[in-house]
């Protein structure tokens, strides 16, 4: 529709302004293809007008009843969980090795250093051949991390040379008291009360 | 006509103030029951289940609510005027009950040896009764909003007062027609003259528009501009807590259940039944609650639907739509009325 002379594909009638198309090809310029007729409802006031509002409102009735049928998308939350995917970052974990029963963790600080919120606190002890703790030299006495300033990033399991720190999927850490959400290594090594579904592959 | 005169004045003391008690209470226990319908329909109609905690399918949460309300501290603005805002609750509520006691539940009864009407009182005057408590429930919305002191409630009252006065006379004016049908103000004799059939047919349009007004009158969606928790805060009863807002929200609904009542008895023929059925007497009631159900349910449905109103869209269809149909309405009716007796 380059040629803004050239003749519209569907002519005006000889009573020119009679239809939508004819109104648009008024005059010698015409819009093209691409122009959008906008359809206008009829206007507020006039009996057109309060006919559609009745029908619309009656058809508004119509879709909120429908939607009893419908049913509701609750999830009644403490008795029904949302599956958690299997690389959510919840609550973190300290593993120990299967066969020998030895912590993973050797107190190397990586993960406290990592750590943007500075929540993990690691005192690390050496090794005795009376008192075997980790499999390398050394173990951390003290492993705590405050979950009241854990941001859930994650890096400390990244830091982890050797994947002794990983998140879980335990997200329900509510507390009265703070001091009660300092997790000490006795409870990150507990195996953790598996409180949250996992999602499925595929779901 | 003979209905009147004879109507409310051969029943003794005690029946009486047996009928006020009853009534009064069915009044109150209705209330919370419209109260849980209109959570758990409202929910339902978004997707959710509304309350279900609070006993056996969350039935108890109008009792917790209730119960909470009333035991809270009662405390005021500074800026309000105490005595004004102590009784303006007291006022929309009274209204609503005096309402209410005009609704007829049933026809007159033999109930131990007596002749009893299952309503409240019937006066001769029954819409003009209605609209009085209407107009007086007004200023409990009026006062309250404006001696709370806050700006908020203030503008919450003004619109109630504009919206109040607008829609009283769409609402008046619809009852018009029904009345020159009926030949009669008594709600019961209104009723009886619906036996060959309900006046929401002959009187549709007039059913239509009693029913819009309604809605404004009871400050109900999409006419709650009284209260607009979006613009308003809570509207005239931000200031309002415990239970005297309580009362307020008590007095609502028993607004809604008001209107729903008068709908039944004067479009949809009270207790009678379709196709010529005559249950026993004691059927009435539950025929009249439960068409008031219907409509309640027909309220908490267009709450569910309906978005609010502007202020201006109000305000113009409430005198350029509404009041011109209405008074066309009466116009018309008493046309045919005259061609036809």
């Amino acid at each position: 529709m380059s040629d803004p002379t050239s003749e519209p594909e569907n002519p005006a009638p000889a009573t020119a302004g009679a239809s939508a198309t004819a109104t648009l090809n008024v005059g010698r310029w015409s819009p093209g293809d691409d122009v959008i007729v906008v359809q206008r409802t009829p206007a507020p006031g006039t009996g057109r007008g309060a006919w559609r509002t009745f029908v619309e409102t009656a058809r508004g009735l119509k879709t909120t009843f429908g939607r009893i049928k419908e049913g509701t998308n609750t999830i009644s939350y403490p008795e029904e969980k949302v599956p958690v995917y299997p690389r959510f970052r919840g609550r973190h974990k300290l593993h120990r090795f299967e066969d020998t029963g030895l912590e993973k963790c050797v107190g190397c600080s990586l993960c406290a250093a990592a750590c943007p919120a500075d929540c993990i606190r690691v005192v690390a002890a050496e090794n005795t051949p009376e008192n075997r703790v980790s499999a390398g030299e050394r173990y951390a006495a003290v492993y705590e991390i405050n979950l009241s300033r854990c941001i859930f990033c994650g890096y400390c399991e990244v830091a982890c040379p050797f994947d002794a720190i990983t998140m879980g999927h335990d997200y329900e850490l509510s507390d009265y008291d703070r001091s009660d959400l300092i997790f000490t290594k006795e409870m990150l090594l507990a195996e953790p009360l598996e409180r949250t579904p996992l999602r499925n592959e595929g779901e | 006509m003979s209905v009147l005169a004879l109507v409310g004045y051969y029943e003794s003391w005690w029946v009486q103030i047996l009928k006020a008690i009853v009534i009064f209470a069915v009044g109150l226990q209705l209330v919370p029951v419209v109260l849980i319908a209109e959570r758990k329909i409202m929910g339902r109609m978004q997707g959710r289940y509304g309350p279900n905690r609070v006993g056996p399918y969350g039935a108890l949460q109008p009792l917790a609510d209730i119960l909470k309300l009333l035991t809270k501290e009662q405390f005021r603005p500074t800026t309000s005027v105490g005595f004004l805002f102590a009784i303006a609750p007291l006022i929309s509520i009274l209204t609503a009950v005096a309402a209410f006691a005009i609704i007829p539940f049933g026809n007159v009864q033999h109930i131990f040896g007596e002749r009893v009407g299952l309503y409240g009182v019937d006066v001769s005057i029954g819409p003009l009764y209605l609209f009085a408590f209407g107009a007086i429930a007004f200023y409990g919305i009026m006062l309250g909003g404006w001696s709370s002191g806050s700006k908020y409630s203030f503008l919450g009252a003004m619109r109630g007062a504009a919206q109040l006065i607008s829609y009283e006379v769409s609402q008046g004016l619809a009852l018009v027609g029904v009345i020159m049908t009926a030949q009669t103000l008594s709600l019961t004799g209104i009723v009886n003259a619906q036996k060959g059939m309900w006046y929401f047919i002959p009187q549709f349009v007039g059913f239509l528009i009693f029913l819009t007004a309604s809605f404004a009158e009871t400050n109900r969606a999409p006419f709650d501009l009284t209260e607009a928790d979006a613009e308003l805060v809570g509207g005239y009863n931000t200031e309002y807590g415990g239970g005297r807002f309580a009362s307020y929200y008590f007095a609502e609904y028993l607004n809604v259940l008001v209107v729903s009542g008068i709908v039944t008895t004067v479009f949809f023929g009270g207790w009678l039944l379709p196709f010529g059925i005559h249950p026993p007497g004691w059927v009435d009631p539950i025929i009249v609650l439960f068409k008031m159900s219907l409509f309640t349910f027909f309220f908490i449905w267009v709450r569910a639907t309906l978005p609010r109103l502007r202020y201006d869209q109000l305000m113009s269809f409430g005198w350029k739509v509404l009041l011109p149909l209405a008074t066309l309405n009466a116009l018309v009716t008493a046309i045919l009325v005259v061609v036809t007796h």
